[in-house]
Parts: C-alpha cells; sequence; structure tokens
C-alpha cells in the first residue's frame, strides 16, 4: 500500500469510534482527577471555618507570582470545561452513531441483557446519566461558587455557604442523587476509559472492574460525607 | 411439550415485517432449536403457509451461519449458537420470541436472515497477512511462544455469526474486528502488517455503520465461543499505537 | 447385472508422466504449458464452491493474475463446510523424527484407501503436504504449539508416526478461515470477484469445452449466466444423499451432477465414509448428525454389554460383562482400527442387538478408565471441548456415564473423474477437493481430506490450469450464444416445474425416505438383492417426488424450500448411480463391505483381480442405462495386499 493511502487511512481513523470514545476516556480521566481533588478540598471542611476557608482562597493563589491571582485557577477551570465539552461532543456523537447503527424502528419486540442486571444498569444510563450529571454541574456551579442560588442564605465564606445550604434535607436530597449518578456514570465509566486505552487484557478484567468500582464508591461517599455531616449536625 | 412461537416475518428486504405467533405441539426436548423450526416449517408447509426462513448450515456450532435473538438474548438462553441449543433449555407451554439480527449494518434479508456481508468486507480491509501461496519459509523458522499461539487461537476461534452486533446496544461490530486484530496481531507473522491492518479494519467498521463500541460487554456475554473483552482493548491499543506511529508503510 | 448398466471403453489418465514416482510432479509441472503473467488478466475462471479447496485456488490463482470469479452458496465465503472439520491435517514434515517421510505417508495412503487410489496422485499429495503447513503457518494458522514454540504433531487414525497438526478441536475452522481471509485479500485487490448466496445450477458447454455456469442468486431469484475460459468445481461431497450425514444442511450433489449430466464422468459413486465416532439419532425429528473427533479412540474404550438389552446403567455392569469388542477382535490396533473396520464392527453389535440408547443404535465409548489413569485435568485438557459438545447436544455428561456413539455418513471418496491434472473429462472442467475422486481410493485415513483440499487448491490446480489456459482466451460467449440460452432455459423450466406441482409431501419427507434407503441398503453393508430394491424403491420414490412434491412461494425471492428440492432431485439420480456401481462392484473393499465377498471369521475381502479398477460413470441421458468406463489401477510402487489389523 502507498504511503499515502496509509496517511489517509489513519488520518479518517482519527475521527473513527475509537478515536472518540478514546478522547472521552482521556477527558473522563482529567474529571475524575479533578473529582478526586475536590473531594479532597471538600474533605477540609472537618478542619474547621478558617482552614476550609484558607483553603478556598489559597486556590486562587497557585502559582503566584508567576501566574496572576486566580490564573492557575482558570488554567484549571478552562481545561475542565474544555474536558467537558470534548467529553459531552464525543459522547453525543457515539450516541448519533448508536441510534443509526440500530434506529428505533428496528428495536427488539423483546430484550435482555445477558450479564448481571446492574453492570448492564450502569452501563445503559451512562447517557442519560451523563445529562444528569451535567445538569447537575451547573445548579452546583451556581449554587456554591458563583453564589447566584443560595439556599439557606448566601454568604463569602464558602464554608458557611456550604452549611448553610446543606442543613437544608431537599438540598442535601438533591446532591445525593446527583452523586449516585456520578457513581453509576464512574462505575462503568472508569473500567470503560481503562479499557478504552488499552490497559484491559487477558485475566485483568476483574482486577479493572474492582478498580472502578473502589473509585467511584469512594469519590461518592467522599463526596457524600460533608453533606450528611452538616445535616445531621457533626459540621456547623 | 407444547410451545408457543412468535416469529419475526418479513417477506423481504423493503417490506415491512410484523411479528406471528405459532402453536407447536409435542416438541421434544432433545430437539434443537432449528430442529424445532424445521418441524414448524414442515407444518406450516402442509397448511399452504410459506415456511418461516432463517439461515443455519453446519448445525454443529461451528460455520455462524445460524443466529437469531429469542426472548430478547442473541442465540438464546444459553451462551452457545443457535443451532446447539436445545429445547431442554425451555418448559413447557413456553412462550419463545424469535426475532433476526438487527442493525442498520446487517439488513434483513428475508424472515429471520439477514445480510452479513459487513463482516466479510471489515476482513477485506485488512484482515489477513499477506503471503502469496508457495512464499512460505518452513513452518518452524518462526517459532511462536505457546502463550501467544494459545492467545491467537482463543481470538481465531470467532465464528462471524454476528451476536456480538445483535446484543451490542450499539450495534457495534468491535468485538468481531477485535478479535481478528488479535488473532493476526499476537502472531509473528502478523507484525509487518499490524499498524496499517488495525487502522484500515477499524475505519472499514465505521464505514459498514456500525456503532462505536462503548464497552458494556454484551458481546462478549452472549459470545458463543467465548471470545473476551479484553479483545477489544487490545485492538483500542494497537489503534492508539498505530496513529501515535510515525512509521509509513 | 447388465441390464442396469453398459460396458464402454476403457479410459486412462493421460496426463500423470511415467518415471520414478518422485518425479513425476515436477516432470509435469515441467511439461505444462505456462501462462506469460501479462496474459493472465485475459484469462478468466469460475470456482465453485469456497470450501479449502475452492477458497485457496480463488486466492492463488488471483494471485498469479488471473481473472476468478468465485461462488458460495452460503451468506459468506467462511462458512463453507471445511470449517467442520475437527481433527487435524497430515504433513510428512518429520518433526517428530520417528521415521515419518514422504513415502511412508504415500505408502500410508495408498494401503489405507485399499488399493483404489492412484499412485502418481497420492504420491504428489504426500510431496505438496509439507508446503501446506509452510503457507498455513505463514498465513497465521494458529497450529498447537508446544511451549519451545515450535508446532506440535499428534498421531491420528491409526498411522504409527505422530504427522497430524491439529488447531485444538476446530482445524478445519482454522484452515478455512485461512483461506478465507487470503481469499478475501483477492477480493479487496479486485483480482477475485465474489458472489455469495449464489447456487450453481448448471455448466455450460460449447465448442467441446466447459466455458461457465448458471448460477441462481438465492436472494433474487435472478437466473444469471457466467462466463469463463475454465471452470473449477470444488463443491464437496454428497454424503447428504443420506439426508441424516455430518455434512453441513446445504451440502449437495448439484453442481457436480450438472456437469455429470454434461458430459464429466463419476468415478466411484460408492465410495461412501462412514465415520464411527458420531452422535447417535435421538428421535425422527432429527437433522443432521454430529461428528466427534476419533481422537477420542485414542483414550476412550468402546464396548456393548455382553448380553443384548442389558437394562441397567452402564456404569453397573460389571467388567466380564462389557464386551470390548474392538479390543478382543482386532488386538494389535484394539480401539484405533481403521474407521470402516470400527464403523461395521458397531454395525454387528447393534444388529447382533446389543447395541445401547434409544433404538438400540450406539456404543459406549467410556473414558472411566483413562480418568483414572490419566487424572480428570488431562482427559479434559485433551477432549474437554468434545465433551462440552456431547453434552450440550444430549444432556449426558460424559465425564460420568459412557458416551454413546454410532456411525455416521461423513465423506465420500467417489466424486467426478479428474486426470492428474484434476481436469474432467469435459475439457475446461477442473475438480477439486472432496468433489473429485482421486486421492483417497476407498477409504480415507483420517486427517487427509484438508490436506488434500489445499493440495488442490493452493499447490496442483494453480500448476496444472495453465497447461489449459495457454490455449485461451477462447472465443468470446454472451447470453444470447445458443448453448448459454439453452443451459438457462433448462435451469428455468426445471424451477418452473417444481413450483408448479404444488403436491402434498414436503421436500424434507422425501428426502428422509431417501436417506433411509440409502443407509438400509447402500450403507455399511450392502448386498445384491438389497441394491436391487433399493434401486427399484429410488425409481419409485422420484417418480412420486415428481408429481408430489409441494414447493410453496415463488423464484423471485429467497426461498429455501426450492433451493432444497433442486438438491433433492439431483440427490435421487445420484442415489441411483450409487446403487448401481455399489451392485457392480461385487467386493469388499475400504468403507465398503459386500456381504457376499467375506472372509471365513467374517473380514472384507477385496478382490484385485476383477476390482482393481475406478469404475468412471458415463452419463447416457436420464432413464437410460449408464455407460461404465474402467480405468485400470497399476500398483508399481506399492504391494498390494490384503489390509489386516489383527
Amino acid at each position: 500500500m502507498a504511503n499515502s493511502t496509509l496517511t489517509k487511512q489513519r488520518s479518517a481513523a482519527l475521527q473513527s469510534s475509537v478515536a472518540l470514545k478514546s478522547a472521552m476516556a482521556v477527558t473522563g480521566g482529567i474529571l475524575v482527577l479533578f473529582l478526586i481533588a475536590h473531594m479532597y478540598g471538600n474533605l477540609m471542611v472537618f478542619g474547621g471555618q478558617e482552614a476550609f476557608d484558607d483553603y478556598s482562597h489559597h486556590i486562587r493563589e497557585i502559582g503566584e507570582p508567576m501566574l496572576p491571582h486566580g490564573g492557575a485557577l482558570w488554567i484549571i477551570r478552562v481545561v475542565l470545561l474544555a474536558s467537558l465539552l470534548i467529553h459531552a461532543y464525543a459522547a453525543f456523537a457515539l450516541w448519533a452513531r448508536a441510534k443509526h447503527a440500530r434506529p428505533a424502528a428496528q428495536r427488539y419486540v423483546v430484550r435482555k441483557s445477558a450479564q448481571s442486571p446492574s453492570r448492564r444498569y450502569a452501563a445503559q444510563t451512562m447517557r442519560w446519566g451523563g445529562v444528569i450529571v451535567a445538569l447537575f454541574v451547573i445548579y452546583h456551579i451556581l449554587h456554591l461558587t458563583t453564589n447566584h442560588i443560595a439556599p439557606g442564605g448566601a454568604s463569602d465564606s464558602p464554608y458557611e455557604r456550604l452549611v448553610n445550604g446543606f442543613q437544608i434535607w431537599w438540598v442535601v436530597l438533591s446532591y445525593l442523587i446527583a452523586l449516585l449518578a456520578v457513581g453509576y456514570h464512574l462505575w462503568h465509566g472508569i473500567f470503560s476509559a481503562l479499557a478504552t486505552l488499552g490497559v484491559n487484557k487477558a485475566g485483568r478484567e476483574r482486577a479493572l472492574r474492582l478498580i472502578a468500582t473502589v473509585v467511584a464508591a469512594a469519590i461518592t461517599v467522599g463526596f457524600l460525607v460533608p453533606p450528611f455531616s452538616i445535616l445531621f449536625g457533626l459540621v456547623s | 411439550m407444547n410451545i408457543t412461537l412468535r416469529v419475526w416475518r418479513q417477506k423481504s428486504r423493503d417490506v415491512e415485517g410484523r411479528m406471528v405467533t405459532y402453536e407447536i405441539e409435542d416438541v421434544s426436548p432433545d430437539m434443537s432449536f432449528l430442529e424445532m423450526l424445521d418441524v414448524l416449517n414442515e407444518k406450516l408447509t402442509l397448511q399452504g403457509e410459506e415456511p418461516v426462513a432463517f439461515d443455519h448450515d453446519c448445525r454443529e456450532g461451528i460455520c455462524g451461519a445460524c443466529g437469531v435473538v429469542i426472548d430478547g438474548v442473541a442465540h438464546g438462553p444459553e451462551t452457545t449458537t443457535t443451532c446447539q441449543l436445545h429445547m431442554r433449555s425451555f418448559s413447557d407451554g413456553d412462550v419463545i420470541t424469535v426475532e433476526p439480527w438487527r442493525a442498520t449494518a446487517f439488513p434483513v434479508v428475508k424472515d429471520l436472515v439477514v445480510d452479513r456481508g459487513a463482516f466479510d468486507r471489515i476482513i477485506q480491509a485488512g484482515g489477513y497477512i499477506s503471503a502469496p501461496t508457495g512464499t512460505a519459509p518452513d513452518a518452524h523458522a518462526m517459532p511462536v511462544p505457546k502463550s501467544d499461539a494459545d492467545r491467537a487461537f482463543d481470538a481465531a476461534t470467532c465464528i462471524g455469526c454476528g451476536a456480538c452486533v445483535a446484543a451490542c446496544p450499539n450495534a457495534s461490530g468491535m468485538l468481531f474486528t477485535a478479535a481478528k486484530v488479535t488473532h493476526l496481531g499476537m502472531l509473528p507473522q502478523g507484525q509487518p502488517e499490524r499498524e496499517a491492518r488495525v487502522v484500515k479494519m477499524v475505519n472499514q467498521h465505521d464505514e459498514e455503520e456500525f456503532g462505536g463500541c462503548t464497552n458494556i460487554g454484551e458481546c462478549a456475554a452472549v459470545c458463543p465461543k467465548g471470545i473476551p473483552l479484553d479483545t477489544i482493548s487490545q485492538l483500542n491499543r494497537d489503534l492508539l499505537g498505530s496513529l501515535t506511529s510515525a512509521s509509513s508503510e | 447385472m447388465t441390464e442396469l448398466y453398459i460396458e464402454g471403453d476403457p479410459i486412462r489418465d493421460e496426463k500423470a508422466p511415467e518415471g520414478p514416482i518422485q518425479e513425476r510432479w515436477d516432470k509435469r509441472r515441467f511439461s505444462a504449458k505456462l501462462v506469460n503473467p501479462a496474459n493472465r488478466r485475459k484469462l478468466s475462471v469460475i470456482i465453485v464452491g469456497t470450501g479449502l479447496a475452492g477458497a485457496s485456488a480463488a486466492a492463488t490463482l488471483g494471485e498469479a493474475g488471473y481473472q476468478v470469479t468465485s461462488f458460495c452458496y452460503q451468506d459468506s465465503p467462511r462458512r463453507a463446510h471445511s470449517i467442520a472439520a475437527q481433527g487435524g491435517i497430515n504433513a510428512a514434515k518429520n518433526y517428530r523424527n520417528d521415521g515419518d517421510s514422504i513415502y511412508r505417508l504415500f505408502y500410508d495412503t495408498v494401503k489405507g484407501g485399499d488399493f483404489r487410489s492412484r499412485e502418481s496422485n497420492v504420491h504428489r499429495l504426500a510431496q505438496v503436504s509439507v508446503e501446506i503447513i509452510d503457507q498455513c503457518v505463514a498465513q497465521g494458522v494458529p497450529f498447537a504449539r508446544e511451549y519451545g514454540g515450535l508446532l506440535d504433531n499428534r498421531s491420528f487414525g491409526g498411522v504409527q508416526v505422530s504427522r497430524t497438526f491439529y488447531a485444538r478441536g476446530q482445524t478445519g475452522q482454522q484452515l478455512l478461515i485461512g483461506a478465507y481471509q487470503a481469499l478475501e485479500r483477492q477480493v479487496a485487490a479486485g483480482t477475485v470477484e465474489m458472489n455469495t448466496r449464489h447456487e450453481m445450477l448448471e455448466v455450460i458447454v460449447a465448442g467441446g469445452r466447459a466455458r461457465g455456469i448458471i448460477a441462481r442468486d438465492m436472494v433474487t431469484g435472478e437466473i444469471e449466466t457466467h462466463f469463463a475460459d475454465a471452470v473449477v468445481l470444488a463443491t464437496g461431497g454428497y454424503g447428504n444423499v443420506f439426508y441424516l450425514s455430518t455434512n453441513a444442511m446445504g451440502c449437495n450433489v448439484t453442481a457436480a451432477w450438472r456437469a455429470h449430466r454434461k458430459g464429466a464422468l463419476f468415478a466411484n459413486p460408492c465410495y461412501t465414509q462412514i465415520h464411527p465416532t458420531c452422535i447417535p439419532v435421538s428421535g425422527e425429528y432429527q437433522s443432521k448428525l454430529t461428528l466427534m473427533s476419533e481422537s477420542l479412540r485414542n483414550d476412550g474404550r468402546i464396548w456393548v454389554p455382553k448380553k443384548g438389552g442389558d437394562p441397567r446403567d452402564p456404569r453397573d455392569i460389571p467388567e466380564e460383562e462389557r464386551d470390548y469388542y474392538l479390543e478382543r477382535r482386532y488386538p494389535a490396533f484394539g480401539n484405533l482400527v481403521p474407521r470402516d473396520i470400527a464403523s461395521r464392527a458397531a454395525k454387528n453389535v447393534c444388529d447382533e442387538g446389543r447395541g445401547v440408547g434409544p433404538g438400540g443404535l450406539g456404543v459406549y465409548l467410556d473414558f472411566a478408565d483413562a480418568i483414572k489413569r490419566m487424572g480428570r485435568p488431562a482427559v479434559e485438557a485433551r477432549y474437554g471441548n468434545l465433551f462440552d459438545m456431547y453434552q450440550r447436544i444430549t444432556g449426558e455428561n460424559p465425564y460420568e456415564v459412557p458416551m454413546r456413539i454410532y456411525p455416521a455418513v461423513h465423506y465420500t471418496m467417489g466424486g467426478l473423474w479428474v486426470d492428474y491434472d484434476l481436469q474432467s473429462t469435459l475439457p475446461g472442467l477442473f475438480v477439486t477437493g472432496e468433489a473429485n475422486f482421486s486421492d483417497h481410493g476407498a477409504n480415507r485415513l483420517g486427517a487427509s481430506a484438508l490436506m488434500q483440499g489445499l493440495a488442490d487448491g493452493y499447490f496442483v490446480l494453480p500448476n496444472t490450469v495453465n497447461d489449459y489456459l495457454a490455449d485461451g482466451p477462447f472465443e468470446k460467449l454472451d447470453e444470447n450464444t445458443p448453448e448459454a440460452r439453452e443451459a438457462s432455459e433448462t435451469v428455468r423450466a426445471r424451477i418452473d416445474r417444481l413450483l408448479s406441482i404444488n403436491g402434498t409431501r414436503t421436500v424434507d419427507s422425501f428426502h428422509k425416505e431417501l436417506g433411509q434407503i440409502m443407509w438400509d441398503y447402500c450403507g455399511m453393508e450392502r448386498t445384491e438383492e438389497g441394491l436391487r430394491k433399493a434401486i427399484d424403491r429410488i425409481r419409485e420414490l422420484r417418480g412420486e417426488f415428481w408429481q408430489n412434491v409441494r414447493v410453496l412461494g415463488s423464484n423471485d425471492e429467497l426461498n429455501q424450500a426450492l433451493e432444497k428440492a433442486g438438491r433433492v432431485a439431483d440427490f435421487f439420480e445420484l442415489a441411483e448411480l450409487m446403487c448401481i456401481d455399489a451392485l457392480h462392484r461385487r467386493e469388499s473393499c475400504g468403507g465398503h463391505f459386500r456381504a457376499e465377498s467375506q472372509t471365513e471369521d467374517g473380514e472384507a475381502l477385496r478382490d484385485d483381480d476383477e476390482f482393481a479398477y475406478v469404475a468412471a460413470w458415463e452419463f447416457a441421458g436420464t432413464g437410460e442405462q449408464p455407460v461404465l468406463r474402467k480405468e485400470d489401477l497399476e500398483y508399481e510402487y506399492v504391494e498390494m495386499k490384503q489390509r489386516s489389523y489383527k
């Protein structure tokens, strides 16, 4: 085969379903790393108001004086936003291809999974689950970052915003639902990302699924500890 | 035992199909599923109704011709081919729904028969080792570690039945493609074309309008030959490697 | 007997060179005319069938530069029935240093074929066997290997050297996938045009040459005319004439039979191989029989209860009340006697009323001793997939209960007569693989079918067809050529007739009845009386078929009943010829036992004075007596001896 043909084939492959899901895997990985850092920050709430507010403040000072105030944070925000957009774009593109590959008119009359129902559920809810998580992120930013939605009262202290919000049961409930959605998304997502990036090998699948389960559970629980602690008055 | 069958009937590719219900009496548990369909067809013929068309050939689970979705699962409740499924897996009075593989890439030809030519075209794109007849060195010239040979063999047992596509919620043909990429990629003979092969096969897969893989695993769960999901991971690794490699053919 | 056939002039293979047997293939390759590479693309070849013989030939001729058009009735060339071969492929590599050689493989095959095959052909097969393994390994066929990374071998089918290469129990699949991939590579390169779901229904003979075929597109029903400079039939065997066989449901004789009707001689049609280790029939509805690799006989022991109708669970029958009849009668070979002997012995004990399982048609194949000796894991490693298959089909666990086996039709050694170049008596019509008759004589050895299919397709045909094509390209034909139009009209008329009968019986019911007649009278054991009865009944049934068969639907759609009806119609004509051939061959030989020709202790008695020839039959018209043309067999290298496995 001539050189140019392979080059052409390679550039076509950049648009392939495998390339798309690789992009999802990489961007998903970035988002997971962010979540872990975020969770670590959240747990600072147990250090008291000063520690928590200092931490929030310090994020904005990373890299100073090489970077302007809040510069690093903005870089992170841009990377995260780009990741999110790429992740969503690839997801929608694959979704569209899947819909085309088996259009509604060709659905099975009877459909049953050949796998364990919970695993199948996690895999099947990736798309709508992803949408729910995306909507939650917007709500969450309006709530705790920009202070636009302020159940329980607005404040300049992040600690107070947090505590005010999570003393209300339905705020906690909304976070609970959202985090379960995140957890499910990660449960399949982490395994899928690893498999997509070629980490899955003979005899390794169980281990990868275990890693995915542990990370997904840790992140879900880690994020849920502060709100529940606040709701039950362990932190005030 | 007595069975009620709901079968997809479709006269030809462009005609709309529908589910039709048939009753079959005196089904023996030792019958294969296809023998049960034979009995139905004999009965239909004598009644003056056209028999149900379904693909089948070797009836010993190796040619890959047969395959229908039975009660929502490709090849039915046992992990085997439809021809190797026996009626002892069902009970008296069961209502069994039988549908063809459903995917844009596998258009229905008639009733339960679909066109799987897309698989042949994926192989044409690169699922081979170029070894013109007569040019081969002695078979022992290139030893292959047993573990590599075994893994190649495991992937090479794919029968091209298409159950992976039928079962995949995305109607992806990635397990089939990956099985071939893995089979040839594990062998020293397959190395020279390895980078080009995976790229060409993946492109052809997408061109055939299969969906993308999202690692759900339904394919491996129904595969009658037990092709493991990790072959897809190997394909991904090969593709990413090829895309980032500077080498050109 | 002559009222059933007429004896015509003898026939000879003119193409095999004389001289030392080791040099004949070289000589032929040298004397064969060559085609200049630049001229090859002006020459076209039609290849029907995509099994080992067809796919390998299409790939190789495509690579060589000819324009190849390939046909198969399946939806993909990868599904041809070669895929189901389990055991392995022989090659005289002598990798085991156990005394094997090309000459020994040649010797074993001639002897195994019970001196009814041609020495020249068999020697070439043994020579080429070595290259086949190299070729397949280069293609990426994942043969079994040892820890050192080299290929593993086993002893197979009663030979005393380990020359069989294998890929677990799926050797045929792996070899076919290799050939299929090579074929698809040529499709991509544009040298081969592949037509799937196409069935060849007629051969076009014009100017005394085979010049094309009429094929039906099985999806649209279109009757297509295809021309070429040569036609290759790689269409497999005709075991499905017995209805129940280990063949795939679609295997049929139509292509070969249509060629026979147009002038190609059909050789040794009665030579059928009955395989001893199949899963017994379980009921009326049975559509096919499943073979289990005879490698099972390496470690399993075959027995029946000493007294008939023993109702006990086999595990409760004590050792002294069991009859290990093969070990008893053939102490030297025991359970490893050749296929025909093992099969007939099973039939005999069942005829004595000592068979086991439903209908008393089965014998035990017991692994209890092997499990005791080697341990279950070792048995599992060696035979696990076969045991699983048995359990899936029968619902019984062979690790616990002895398996039941019974012989089944497996392979047909007979086929279209070909010369050393694999050319039939119809110029330009070549026949390869199981569809021809040439290499296995009256009995095929285990692991030889894969070898022959690939030898023909990769190495023999591509070195002989050029001798014929060198005189081409031949005159250009089109659909209006009278011979083509006539062939296409014949096909249409036959289809119309089948669709218009609208009788009261299904195609399958006729096929089953025909199969039963063949199994009863033209199966493992044949008698003059039985064969005569069979011929009468076949004629009667054929008459009824053409009056009373019911085929619904139309031609212009996928119509599986119509496909079957056409095939069964040809099986009727073949069945009659098989019985006539079996009747005239009043000797026991290879896989075929004539009750009138046996030794005092009931062993097969071959008659070399009378029957050391190939019976090639010429078609004389429907309902006319076929003409017998004998090709005398001469043995210069292997001395003719009665086989003895005592």
